[in-house]
């Protein structure tokens, strides 16, 4: 059975976020002062067709350097689900 | 003496493919030549240009998915052997996605997409892009993008410095490196950088664009005629 592997690719704090900072500014101005900051990633999902998690997992590690993210300025995070 | 032959690589989505294709041809003795992404035939090039545009519609990072094209793992090839390569705009995005160059680059400081005149100094002028321009000249050169805030870890940044390998700066018009000066954030003002063994260059501005009177600036010419005045040379 195939996994998803849901990737999510965030900027490294020591990058200037500008799209962060416009949806902070916007959030500010709606009147929500509770709001400290925003900060903007993207949300990727891959469907893995291998059966072994392991695997999975390796191919998932190995896209998201590879491809889906820059390591200089970003970093991700991985998640596998098992599709039933 | 047959004409030297320079390769343009078009990608879908490159733009300034056709602005870069006659800038070269306008200099006698050098023929362009299109180079499609999806070959892996240099077609007897003697130097390779990645020009600007938005190849792959700059999907999920300028640069990122062109750098997988069939052409680019001829280009790396060709660059490791010693030939040189120059990546325009979009173009230093692809090389700096597939690590011919160090660093990246991100949005720009002020959020906005940024088309306008711009001056920049080659703070080194020995590199075979830059010999033509002498380091204290101001050059008159546009830019033209949204992701061209030039970002490394200190360590690459000092490795840069102590290596030449900064070759181009955002400056004011007086020729002096200000923050004021600088468009897009980048670190140290730095518009284009060369690898450490001076054959693979990339910079943001578009010298293609200031290379003929009617463009408002021949500024760029200089960089082409180093390039291909080293070019006629080996």
């Amino acid at each position: 059975m195939p996994y998803i592997a849901k990737i999510k690719v965030t900027l490294r704090q020591s990058i200037l976020d500008v799209q962060g900072k416009a949806v902070d500014h916007a959030l500010k101005n709606l009147g929500y002062r509770t709001v400290e900051s925003a900060r903007i990633g993207k949300y990727i999902e891959v469907t893995i067709n291998e059966g072994e998690l392991a695997e999975a997992e390796r191919i998932g590690n190995e896209i998201s350097r590879k491809l889906l993210s820059n390591p200089v300025m970003e970093n991700y995070s991985l998640e596998l689900e098992l599709i039933k | 003496m047959s004409d030297i032959t320079v390769g343009v690589v078009v990608f879908p989505g490159s733009n300034c493919d056709h602005d870069t294709e006659h800038a070269v041809a306008s200099f006698a003795g050098f023929k362009p030549v299109m180079l499609w992404h999806n070959d892996h035939d240099l077609q007897g090039a003697k130097a390779i240009i990645l020009p600007g545009g938005f190849s792959y519609g700059d999907y999920l990072r300028a640069g990122s998915i062109a750098r997988f094209s069939p052409i680019m793992k001829e280009v790396i090839e060709f660059a490791g052997k010693g030939f040189p390569v120059l990546g325009i705009c979009n173009g230093f995005q692809v090389l700096l996605e597939s690590g011919l160059l160090e660093g990246a680059l991100s949005r720009n400081r002020d959020k906005k997409f940024l088309c306008c005149q711009t001056t920049i100094r080659a703070v080194n002028g020995s590199t075979i892009f830059t010999s033509l321009y002498p380091e204290d000249e101001v050059l008159r050169i546009p830019i033209a993008h949204g992701e061209g805030n030039y970002f490394a870890p200190d360590d690459v940044i000092e490795s840069l410095e102590e290596h030449d390998q900064i070759v181009f700066k955002y400056t004011d018009a007086e020729g002096r490196v200000t923050d004021e000066a600088n468009p897009n954030g980048s670190l140290k003002n730095i518009a284009g950088i060369v690898n450490r063994q001076g054959n693979v260059l990339g910079l943001m501005p578009h010298p293609e664009r200031a290379s003929e009177k009617q463009l408002g600036s021949l500024d760029g010419r200089g960089l082409f005629e180093s390039l291909f005045l080293h070019l006629a040379e080996v």
